[in-house]
């Protein structure tokens, strides 16, 4: 397969655009990554993905398929003698894993997202009270799912590993930017001990931004 | 052959989310018993079995709980492989997760606040309904059903929630969202669904839904009004 069959267009900061590329990574599919300028969205977007207009898009073979989540799992059905497993075999599991990467998004990261922006004591309170309701039913799911082994997936990283993964550099920042630990070993052991993990897997390595980089582009788009 | 197989269905006989399981569970031939939950008043089972979201339509196979409507189509689809419900091909197989995805995200609240607003705004709200409502126009387009020559996940989906929902919530306000001449596939597709068993036996009895959806629309004005 030539890496100009596949493309993505995304940027380095963005965690949902990050999904697809380790995805890409763990299949070993080479890519070309087509960065979109921060603030204006290119030509190609807009064809690609006319409903939603956003990253990340894979194009393969011309062919856009957008959504994050959708891609990953586009991507584990296409190559799927490739490298290890994205989905989970079992239906039982993979509808867990898609349940609580769906949580993720539309409760967990909403609420994370939030922090950053949000204004009194009051709200901000609010806010941390959402945050640890979440991480306490996602240490619980990890438990449930990962039966012992260090990843929600088993053995390997996967798809609810990158779906919950994704955003721990942004945790970071925002944990640096509110003085306020999240992720607390205290609260959330295993939580804590699959982030450390993921985050040094060698699919996610390349394309995790770094901390120090993403709290400067954080300055800049919040102020 | 599968050995007895216990399947339960929690779920609200008025929710285009249940129909939908529904759906799937009769095109698969799957028995299973049904729990009506009263969303006033819900269940010790459905907090237990979805302490998350406390919402149906619930799944329970063999004391396992399944949520979310369209993971439980996927479920189902896995699990009893006779008649498939999702495609194939893992390009059409994305594009119907999508659009599904978008169904229940962007058209419903869209479709849903053609209801809620007030004279001034209600032709903004119908005319984005139905600029979104057009990528299923599209979709549909030269095809029996978005399934192809049989109805699939996206007909059970957009059948649900369209059709036998939407348009009935919208003809209580005297909304003609969809018409035939701006809608032509899209129409067609509806007669074309009103023909299958399957899709007839699962959908809300029309008469007793339209009054349920006249009392809902009551109570959710208010409620929206209030937040205003």
């Amino acid at each position: 397969m030539a890496s100009s069959d596949v493309k993505l267009i995304g940027a380095w900061a963005s965690p949902f655009v990050m999904r697809p590329r380790i995805a890409l990574n763990l299949k070993s599919v080479p890519y070309e990554f087509l960065q979109e300028t921060f603030g204006s969205k290119s030509e190609l977007l807009l064809k690609s993905n006319p409903v939603h207009k956003k990253i990340p898009v894979l194009l393969h073979a011309d062919k856009p398929v957008c959504e994050s989540n959708i891609i990953v799992e586009y991507i584990d059905d296409t190559w799927s003698s490739s490298g290890p497993s994205i989905l989970p075999s079992d239906p039982y599991d993979r509808a867990m894993a898609r349940f609580w990467a769906a949580y993720i998004d539309e409760k967990w990261f909403v609420a994370l997202r939030s922090f950053l922006k949000a204004g009194g004591e009051e709200e901000k309170k609010a806010v941390i009270a959402q945050l640890e309701e979440g991480n306490a039913f996602l240490e619980k799911a990890f438990i449930d799912c990962s039966k012992g082994k260090p990843f929600f997936n088993g053995d390997n990283i996967g798809y609810l590993d990158i779906a919950l993964g994704c955003f721990l550099a942004w945790l970071r920042v925002t944990e640096l930017a509110v003085s306020h630990k999240i992720l607390d070993e205290a609260k959330t052991p295993s939580l804590s001990k699959w982030a450390e993990n993921f985050c040094n897997d060698p699919a996610v390595k390349p394309v995790m931004p770094e901390t120090a980089k993403l709290a400067e582009f954080a300055k800049k788009i919040f102020s | 052959m599968e050995k007895e197989e216990e399947v339960r269905l929690l779920g609200f006989w008025a929710s285009p989310f249940t129909c939908r399981v529904m759906m799937a569970l009769k095109l698969k031939g799957v028995p299973y018993e049904y729990l009506e939950e009263d969303l006033m008043n819900k269940s010790p089972l459905l907090l237990e079995l979805n302490p998350v979201h406390k919402k149906v339509p619930v799944l329970v196979h063999n004391g396992k709980p399944i949520l979310e409507s369209n993971l439980i189509l996927e479920y189902i689809d896995q699990t009893w492989t006779n008649n498939p419900i999702l495609p194939q091909d893992p390009y059409d197989k994305a594009m119907a997760r999508f659009l599904a995805k978008f169904v229940d995200e962007q058209v419903a609240p869209a479709g849903f606040r053609s209801l809620v607003k007030a004279e001034k705004g209600v032709e903004v709200a119908i005319e984005e309904a139905r600029e979104l409502i057009m990528f299923l126009e599209k979709e549909v387009t030269g095809k029996d059903f978005f399934g192809g020559k049989t109805i699939g996940f996206l007909d059970m989906v957009v059948g649900s929630m369209i059709p036998f929902c939407g348009v009935r919530a919208w003809e209580n306000m005297g909304i003609d969202m969809i018409p035939e001449e701006k809608f032509p596939a899209l129409n067609k597709w509806i007669k074309k669904l009103n023909e299958v068993e399957i899709v007839r036996e699962c959908v809300p009895p029309r008469e007793e839904h339209v009054k349920h959806l006249k009392r809902n629309e009551e109570r959710v004005k208010s409620a929206f009004k209030r937040q205003i």
